[in-house]
């Protein structure tokens, strides 16, 4: 379904300083398949989702979805993937147009891609769907008439994650979607993905720092560092029997929900005494 | 200990023409000196909305100050004029943001806004600060802090403007620091190297930290007290080992029952 073939991004600065943020990567994604990339801050996570989405030219390599490659795809076909591939972005706020209300937020893709949702005449079923994804989310019906700014961190996540899957994409790439909420409604959006995953066959390419929640949705982990995927496998069989030194490291800074099992407060108490 | 931060019933409504949001419900809290006390809960119960408050930087309108004192040392933080608080912004009490972009001006170099701050509160030399920021910024964990100060905003990845947001609260060395979620576009590692430097600066200069996060594993790791919030409301406040052991409040078992941990996720799966 995706194909990323020794993809390589560089950034050149007017100063002649280059960042090479995405370095030989080869990844294939199959039909309704979860890979969650995890890894280092900085390590070219996101650049890697813009250039398998599009939006940013690779320096070298292909991306093939579903066979087309974006670097020769018509327009045509170029027009199908957009409506096929959704995204949620690391920093959602920035991705919504602050004069619009939510409703017609979350019925951008509806209104751009879908006929019976345009218009006067498109209205009570743009609605009703808006509704319908908001709840999916947990948000109150009434937020939809409400702006971007007047939500909390959360509940914004939330109405970009809405958007997202208003089309029923086949593919969705999710940048960090669930940083900001609390772990019930994280668990929620989580259910909520498994759910379409199960009766529409959504393939996911999931970007997060959380591994318990990397381990908990992931058919595979790819784990980057420095521009590189430096391992790839399956969630259990990684998290279980890491390979790779980073991947190690990783597991073993993962905090525990659990005060008596705190290595820095038991280091800060041998100090303190 | 001493208190350096005290809140007394405050309450914080949005008017949004339509309806009115509460969503600050008579809320209560005191800060020691060296103290790390984490607000946890609910998406949209509060945290940012009460964490704004203590340096009136919620949007006026739609929000409105029902009610409340905020005692800062021997003002009273929601009853001072705008210029009297642009001396402690950033200064005596310091904000690490939600949500990075709201601090970082997209048109300057990281490493400048740096310096401004530091120079708006403290009698430096451009040198010193020069020095001072690519120090705040490895002490924040940037890699190759000198070169990441030249460059702008859009240029670093979630987590380095993150850390940049976190060089630029703690770079004058503040008597309290307010973290909205400072480590959640971090990995791991760097968020226990972050996490140890506010446990250092704690130790040594005796901050206080107000503490907002959805991630009780950091909680664990470096609270003192915890409050947990639900619908602008305190349900439970409580010091962080018996709230782990024993949660009184039905929401926060909840909470602590919903975490998801690393090994049963492996096991189940
Ligand atoms: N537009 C840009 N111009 C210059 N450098 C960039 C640009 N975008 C990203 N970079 C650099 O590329 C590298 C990879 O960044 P990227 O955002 O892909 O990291 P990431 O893995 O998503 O990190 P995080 O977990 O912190 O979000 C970083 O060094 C970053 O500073
Ligand atoms: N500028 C605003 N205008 C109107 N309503 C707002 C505004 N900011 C926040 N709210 C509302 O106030 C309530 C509390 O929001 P707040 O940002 O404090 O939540 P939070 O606990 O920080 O949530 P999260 O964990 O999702 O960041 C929410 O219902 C939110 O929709
Ligand atoms: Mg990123
Ligand atoms: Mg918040």
């Amino acid at each position: 379904m995706i194909e990323l073939e020794r993809l390589r991004k560089e950034f050149r600065a007017p100063g002649g300083r280059t960042t090479l943020a995405v370095d030989d990567v080869s990844l294939t994604v199959q039909r309704s398949e979860t890979v969650v990339i995890v890894g280092e801050s900085g390590s070219g996570k996101t650049t890697l989702t813009r250039l398998l989405l599009g939006l940013l030219r690779p320096t070298s390599g292909t991306v093939r979805i579903n066979g087309v490659d974006l670097a020769t795809s018509s327009g045509a076909d170029m027009k199908r993937l957009r409506r096929e591939m959704q995204v949620v972005f690391q920093d959602p706020y920035s991705s919504m147009n602050p004069k619009l209300r939510v409703v017609d937020i979350v019925a951008e893709p509806l209104v751009t891609h879908e006929p019976k949702a345009r218009g006067r005449a498109g209205r009570a079923w743009r609605e009703a769907r808006v509704d319908e994804l908001l709840s999916a989310v947990g948000l109150e019906p009434g937020a939809a008439r409400r702006y971007p700014h007047e939500f909390s961190g959360g509940q914004r996540q939330r109405i970009s994650i809405a958007r997202a899957l208003a089309l029923n994409p086949s593919i969705v790439v999710l940048d960090e979607p669930t940083s900001a909420l609390d772990v019930s409604v994280q668990a929620q959006v989580l259910d909520l993905l498994a759910a379409l995953k199960r009766e529409l066959g959504l393939t996911y390419v999931f970007v997060t720092h959380n591994l318990a929640v990397a381990s908990q949705i992931a058919d595979r982990v790819a784990v980057m560092k420095d521009g590189a995927v430096v391992e790839i496998g399956p969630a259990g069989t990684l998290f279980e029997q890491p390979q790779h030194e980073y991947t190690r490291t990783l597991l073993d800074a993962v905090p525990v929900p659990d005060p008596s099992r705190s290595r820095l407060r038991a280091a800060r108490s041998r100090v303190a005494r | 200990m001493t208190t350096v931060l005290s809140i007394e019933k405050l309450s914080v409504d949005f008017e949004l023409g339509t309806e009115t949001v509460h969503a600050v419900r008579d809320v209560s809290l005191d800060l020691a000196e060296g103290e790390t006390l984490a607000i946890v809960g609910e998406s949209g119960s509060g945290k940012t909305a009460t964490a704004l408050s203590i340096l009136q930087l919620n949007p006026v309108p739609p929000a409105v100050y029902r009610s409340g004192t905020i005692r800062f040392g021997a003002h009273d933080l929601l009853a001072l004029p705008e210029a009297r608080l642009r001396a402690i912004r950033g200064n005596d009490i310091a904000m690490i943001f939600q949500d990075p972009m709201t601090s970082l001006n997209p048109l300057k170099k990281v490493g400048r806004q740096i310096g401004e701050t530091l120079q708006l509160h403290r009698d430096v030399s451009r040198r010193d600060t020069r020095s001072a920021v690519v120090e705040a910024l490895a002490q924040a964990g940037v890699p190759r802090p000198d070169e990441r100060a030249e460059q702008y905003p859009h240029e670093l990845s979630g987590g380095l403007r993150q850390r940049a947001m976190i060089a630029m609260a703690l770079v004058t060395r503040p008597k309290v620091l307010i973290a909205d979620e400072p480590t959640t576009a971090l990995d791991v590692t760097v968020q226990a190297q972050i996490l140890e430097l506010l446990v250092q600066l704690q130790d040594r200069h005796g901050m206080a930290i107000v503490l907002i996060t959805h991630d009780l594993g950091v909680v664990a790791d470096v609270a003192d007290r915890i409050a947990v919030m639900r619908s602008g409301e305190i349900v439970e406040e409580q010091p962080c080992e018996p709230l782990f052991a024993a949660p009184q409040h039905e929401y926060t078992r909840s909470l602590l029952a919903a975490t998801p941990r690393l090994a049963g996720a492996s096991e189940g799966a």
